[in-house]
C-alpha cells in the first residue's frame, strides 16, 4: 500500500538524469549474448559488461566516475537502440559518444585503431599492434582487448590470432563466435 | 565509512522514506515530496564527507520537504495545519546549539524539536527505536541545558 510504485521509481530515476545530477547512469540491455550492463557518464557510454555483478559494478563506477551512480533507463536508451539494431543486423557502425578518458594513452590509441576495423572483417593482434605504431606489441594489444571497457561497440571480437584461431575473449569464446557469425565474418 | 554509490543509498532508504512521507502528507502529495527528497539528496550527495548517519540525513531532508509541502496552499483538500509551521527558525537555532552533541543526540534533538517528528520516526531515522530516540533526545537536551548554565 505504501510502497514506492514502479512508476514513481522510474520518474525519480529519469528526473535525476534529466537534471544532469548523475556521474554515471546504468541499465541492463537484453541481447543474444546475454544481458549487458551498459553505463554512461556525462561524456558518453563508459562501460559494457557481460555477466555483471551489479554490486561490484556499482563500486567500480563510483570509484571511476563519482558517487552519484544510479540505475536509470533514459540515458542508456540511445545505446540500447543501437545495440538492438546491431543485433537485428540492421546496424553496422555505432554512432554514440564514448567516454574513454580514464584509459591510458596506449590503450586509447589501440582502441581508436580497433574502432576502424570494419564490420564483418577481422584483424590479427599483430596487425592491430602495427596499426597502433607498436608492431611488436601484439601481447600488449591482447591485454588492451582483454580490458576493453566497451566490448561490442569497440569491436575487440574482430581481433584474432595470427593462426586464424579466435584465441580469446573476455566475455568467453562462445560470445566472440556469436558476434563474428552475426557479422558474417565466420560461417 | 565511505560514501556508498547513490544507488545503494536510494535502494536502502526509499521505502521507509516514502512510508514516512505518506504518513505525513497522504499518498498523493507524498509522491512529489518523495521525488524532491531524493533529488535534493542527490544534489548534496557529493558534498557529504562520509557515509555515516545517512538514514537520519535522509529523514532530515524528507522532514524539511514535508514541512514545505504543508505550507503550500492546496485547493483540493483542507488538511489541518501543522503546529510546526515556524519550525525552521527553531531548527536553525537548534542546529547551532546542537553542534557539540554526539551525532545521535544531535539528530534526535534536531528531528524532535526542529522538525517535530514523533519518536517512532526518529527511532527509524536513527536505526533504533522510539525508546532509544527518546533517550537520545532527552540526553541531548540535558547536555544543552548544562552548557547554558555554565
Amino acid at each position: 500500500m505504501n510502497a514506492v510504485s514502479p512508476d514513481l521509481d522510474r520518474r525519480f530515476r529519469n528526473a535525476a538524469a534529466d537534471e544532469g545530477l548523475l556521474d554515471a547512469a546504468y541499465d541492463f540491455v537484453d541481447s543474444p549474448v546475454g544481458p549487458l550492463l551498459v553505463a554512461a557518464s556525462k561524456r558518453g557510454v563508459c562501460r559494457i559488461s557481460y555477466d555483471a555483478d551489479p554490486e561490484r559494478e556499482l563500486d567500480h563506477l563510483a570509484r571511476d566516475f563519482g558517487v552519484r551512480v544510479l540505475r536509470s533507463a533514459k540515458p542508456i536508451d540511445p545505446a540500447r537502440r543501437e545495440l538492438d539494431e546491431y543485433f537485428e543486423g540492421t546496424r553496422r557502425e555505432f554512432d554514440l559518444p564514448l567516454d574513454v578518458a580514464l584509459l591510458a594513452d596506449f590503450n586509447r590509441r589501440v582502441l581508436r585503431e580497433l574502432a576502424r576495423v570494419p564490420y564483418g572483417e577481422v584483424v590479427t593482434y599483430g596487425e592491430l599492434a602495427a596499426r597502433s605504431a607498436r608492431p611488436r606489441a601484439a601481447r600488449a594489444v591482447g591485454m588492451v582487448m582483454n580490458r576493453n571497457p566497451l566490448p561490442i561497440i569497440l569491436p575487440c571480437h574482430r581481433v584474432i590470432g595470427a593462426n586464424g584461431k579466435l584465441t580469446g575473449y573476455a566475455g568467453g569464446l562462445e560470445r566472440k563466435e556469436t558476434l563474428l557469425r552475426l557479422e558474417g565474418a565466420i560461417l | 565509512m565511505s560514501l556508498p554509490p547513490f544507488e545503494r543509498f536510494y535502494d536502502q532508504h526509499r521505502e521507509e522514506i516514502f512510508g514516512f512521507l505518506v504518513r505525513r502528507l497522504g499518498r498523493d502529495r507524498a509522491e512529489d515530496a518523495f521525488q524532491e527528497t531524493f533529488l535534493r539528496a542527490l544534489r548534496a550527495y557529493p558534498n557529504l564527507r562520509h557515509g555515516e548517519h545517512l538514514r537520519a540525513w535522509a529523514y532530515t531532508i524528507a522532514s524539511r520537504i514535508a514541512i514545505d509541502e504543508h505550507r503550500r496552499p492546496r485547493a483540493d483538500a483542507d488538511l489541518p495545519e501543522l503546529e510546526s509551521l515556524d519550525s525552521r527558525p527553531a531548527f536553525a537555532q537548534l542546529e547551532h546549539l546542537a553542534d557539540q552533541l554526539s551525532p545521535t543526540e544531535r539528530a534526535a534533538v534536531v528531528l524532535r524539536y526542529g522538525y517535530d517528528l514523533d519518536y517512532s520516526d526518529i527511532g527509524a531515522a536513527l536505526g533504533s527505536n522510539a525508546t532509544a530516540a527518546r533517550q537520545a533526545a532527552s540526553a541531548g537536551i540535558r547536555r544543552l541545558r548544562q552548557k547554558e548554565l555554565r
